[in-house]
């Protein structure tokens, strides 16, 4: 175990002979920060709607050549659609992303690479390859191979996704909670044991909440495009399928993400008690602390300028005991701290929304259980359609709290965000940031418009579409509807 | 062990780069070449020609700079922040290009002639800004320690601007090699046409470039044996295969365009060819150096357990990438018509 120690929580990295003699310009590092949460924030939107999709879409394609029921086809066809726009989109977004680590963030690059370096090219070789290639014969190739062949194309995106999620989890677990490195007198950093880098403690945890979370996501949105139908429709057999499924994924993984969820919040506690503090605007250290329903932080009173609170359940929630106690904010220097209102807020609303998918499973559930069917209950079916985006909002939020709140440190504990930045300009940052700005609202509308709009068109529609005579008939764009202009 | 790992590495990065700019290369050329099409169902037929790999074509730039991270950290470090603009220009055209793929075919009729613009602008745009970026390499970047040193705009050289337009030249001889061999009829004859223009151009350019380059830095004139009045034949004898063998390509290329009906895929291999005979000559002149003229591959390197475990990834992943790659291309062979259905 003296490995593990090696180098956490020592002094701040100075990384001077990086950036040698460089005035850190404070502009630049707002403007990347800013620039870096914008294009991650808008990233992980596809990414958790399509790790979840890809499943879904395997799942779809083997039930339909198990049991030969026409509605899982019809299904797969609908939503590759989907899938091909949304991950077109988390494709482009995402190849900013090994860019920027080094256009922005140089000295980070330049410390961390020599142990999060491997984990990223195994993101490349053994994930994006593998969901690029086999996505083209996912999409075109219907006509070209055969069924199992293509149930194993979408199976190995499918899987692409997932060992993508892995690897990009297994790097930002280690930045969270570095574990197995040491580091240089150059101020770099060495991996001295690859198990501790990859499988850092956190790890399984973060993973798991990452997965889940992408699998509510996905099933929120078929849920909500199925309730919709059903609303305007009153039946259809695919949405009424597609309606149950998703229940099913709410009803069971809804309650195992809090259950992970809260794991992973004890791991903070133990491993990042300043940025527990911020998620429950402590500020003292004490037992019995209180758990704030609502509250108004202020960093520089050091306290809570209005308090909604339950005695002693914080310390219940947090540590699992009344008497336990909890470091607070004011336990760490100021310099040491990080934001407090918005961690705080996000952690809350990423709970609610969790709570609320459970309540939508539960119900669902009861539903499917004791009544003819969710399908006629239509305030269900509001609060399905309601609850469409509840899945994008809880993982934005979750990110918020997991990245502000290891604040102010980009690997924790050992360098900080203001020390990781590249020797750029203010002025070249934020003509980058509103480049970024307007190209990704312009796509963003129009995906979005597509995907509502094909969305509205249903599944059934597309089965019915008469088959175009100029398309193989079994290619999995043939039966798309004709659209005017085309 | 004595395995060199960081030669190893930097023969894998540098695999990986021309991976790209040969697979790339063509459907970005495709894109370059959207505006000259007659027909919008021309335009269909050139995009289904790649719809089922450029996804694919792209990742390997995802390998280049992944890779660069992983592998020569010190030398991603700078090259990014040097040049911060002409790779930002070209992520932004890169992800406007990759939406207008899917968008392009959602489209109705406004909407569709916007993605058509936005896919031939954002292609060229992508490839001025790749050379952009080559151009700024070539011409060497400030360092400052292992930092970059110099300002916003030392990319931004008339230079730069030569090797973009050849870039561009380059590119689109790719597309319309591409398209020579996988479309019939009438956009077959047209990319005849296009494949000798560009041609022309690449030759021009390429040559027009390649003696640029020669007065960009001594260490790059003193490896081709030229020394500002004349060439040190014997410096210069054992590259000169380097551009013959470009030559080679053209002519190549130049013979199959002559002789329609038959080699429709040859233009395609005497391009590539063409690349990569300039991607040696580059080779050749930078070795050991990975951030010209200060930083050599060795200092650049990643620990080597860093550079062990990647290229332990590398043995056993990239075998199965290549397999798989290979075998998507041989699913989508031959001729793409109106019919293809791909969209």
């Amino acid at each position: 175990m003296g490995v593990l120690a090696v180098g956490r929580l020592a002094v701040p990295c100075q990384a001077e002979a990086l950036a040698p003699g460089t005035v850190m310009d404070f502009d630049a590092l707002i403007l990347s920060r800013l620039q870096f949460a914008f294009t991650i924030a808008f990233h992980i939107i596809f990414p958790s709607f399509t790790i979840g999709l890809a499943s879904y879409l395997a799942v779809l394609e083997g039930l339909w050549l198990v049991t030969k029921r026409d509605a899982f086809k019809t299904l797969y066809l609908f939503w590759v659609k989907i899938f091909a726009i949304s991950f077109g989109m988390g494709v482009v977004s995402g190849v900013v992303l090994s860019y920027q680590l080094g256009t922005n963030w140089s000295v980070f690059s330049a410390v961390a690479a020599p142990v999060i370096g491997p984990l990223l090219a195994f993101e490349v070789l053994a994930a994006f390859f593998l969901e690029a290639s086999f996505l083209g014969v996912m999409l075109f190739g219907w006509k070209k191979v055969g069924p199992g062949l293509h149930l194993t194309a979408t199976t190995l995106v499918a899987l692409g996704t997932l060992m993508s999620a892995f690897w990009i989890v297994s790097a930002n677990s280690w930045m969270q909670h570095p574990t197995g490195f040491a580091r240089l007198p150059d101020g770099t950093l060495r991996a001295v044991d690859w198990v501790q880098v990859i499988f850092s403690p956190t790890f399984p945890e973060r993973f798991a909440h990452m997965v889940m979370a992408a699998y509510l996501t996905t099933a929120l949105v078929v849920g909500a495009a199925s309730a919709w139908r059903l609303l305007r429709k009153g039946r259809e057999d695919e949405s009424g399928l597609a309606l149950r499924m998703a229940i099913g994924m709410f009803a069971i993984v809804a309650p195992l993400q809090l259950f992970v969820g809260d794991l992973s919040g004890k791991e903070v506690e133990r491993l990042q008690p300043a940025k527990l503090a911020a998620i429950e605007a402590f500020w003292e250290t004490r037992t019995h602390q209180p758990f704030h329903i609502l509250a108004w932080p202020d960093r520089e009173a050091e306290g809570n300028r209005f308090e909604l609170s339950v005695p002693a359940l914080g310390s219940v929630l947090t540590a699992g005991s009344a008497s336990a106690e909890v470091k607070g904010l004011k336990a760490f220097a100021p310099a040491d701290r990080p934001p407090v209102f918005i961690v705080f807020y996000a952690f809350r609303i990423m709970v609610a929304l969790g709570v609320a998918m459970i309540g939508l499973g539960a119900w669902g559930a009861w539903l499917m259980w004791r009544t003819p069917g969710p399908e006629a209950n239509r305030w269900f079916l509001r609060a399905a359609v309601a609850m469409g985006p509840a899945g994008f909002v809880a993982v934005i939020c979750g990110w918020i709290v997991a990245e502000v709140g290891r604040q102010p440190y980009v690997i924790y504990g050992v360098l900080r965000t203001a020390d990781a930045v590249s020797p750029v300009g203010a002025g070249q940052v934020s003509a980058s940031l509103l480049g970024f700005m307007i190209v990704y609202a312009v796509i963003f509308t129009v995906g979005v418009l597509y995907i509502l709009r094909l969305i509205a068109q249903g599944p059934e529609r597309i089965a019915e579409a008469p088959l175009d005579p100029n398309r193989p008939p079994g290619s999995a764009m043939a039966a798309a509807p004709r659209e005017a202009g085309r | 062990m004595s395995l060199d790992l960081p030669l190893v590495a930097a023969g894998v990065i540098a695999v990986a780069v021309l991976m790209y700019v040969l697979l790339d290369g063509f459907d970005l050329g495709i894109g370059i070449l959207f505006p000259f099409a007659k027909a919008e169902r021309d335009r269909d037929v050139m995009m289904d020609t790649v719809a089922p790999v450029w996804d694919g074509n792209e990742t390997w730039l995802v390998l280049g700079g992944g890779g660069l991270f992983a592998a020569f950290p010190f030398a991603y470090a700078v090259l990014m922040p040097a040049l911060y603009l002409p790779i930002v220009v070209m992520l932004l055209a890169l992800i406007l290009r990759g939406c207008a793929f899917e968008f392009r075919h959602r489209a109705r009729a406004r909407g569709k002639a916007f993605w058509t613009a936005a896919f031939a602008g954002s292609s060229l745009v992508a490839t001025l800004a790749q050379g952009a970026v080559l151009g700024g390499f070539i011409q060497g970047v400030k360092l400052n320690g292992r930092a970059f040193g110099g300002g916003p705009f030392d990319w931004a050289t008339p230079y730069s601007l030569l090797v973009a337009v050849g870039l561009v030249a380059g590119y689109a001889l790719l597309g319309a090699a591409w398209l020579v061999w996988r479309t019939e009829g009438e956009l077959h004859g047209q990319a005849r046409r296009w494949a000798w223009i560009s041609a022309a151009a690449t030759a021009a350019l390429l040559a027009v470039v390649s003696l640029a380059t020669l007065f960009v830095h001594p260490r790059i004139g003193g490896r081709w044996g030229f020394h500002g009045d004349g060439f040190d034949m014997a410096a210069l004898a054992p590259l000169l295969p380097i551009p013959l063998v470009g030559l080679a390509g053209l002519l190549v290329a130049a013979w199959a365009l002559r002789n329609p009906g038959r080699h429709h895929a040859t233009p395609f291999i005497g391009a590539w060819i063409v690349f990569l005979s300039g991607y040696a000559g580059l080779a050749v002149s930078f070795f050991p150096d990975i951030v010209p003229y200060g930083l050599s591959f060795r200092d650049a390197a990643n620990a080597d357990n860093a550079l062990a475990l990647v290229l332990t990834g590398v043995a056993l992943l990239l075998p199965f990438v290549l397999g798989y790659t290979v075998w998507v291309y041989w699913l989508f062979r031959g001729k793409v018509g109106r019919d293809a259905g791909y969209h």
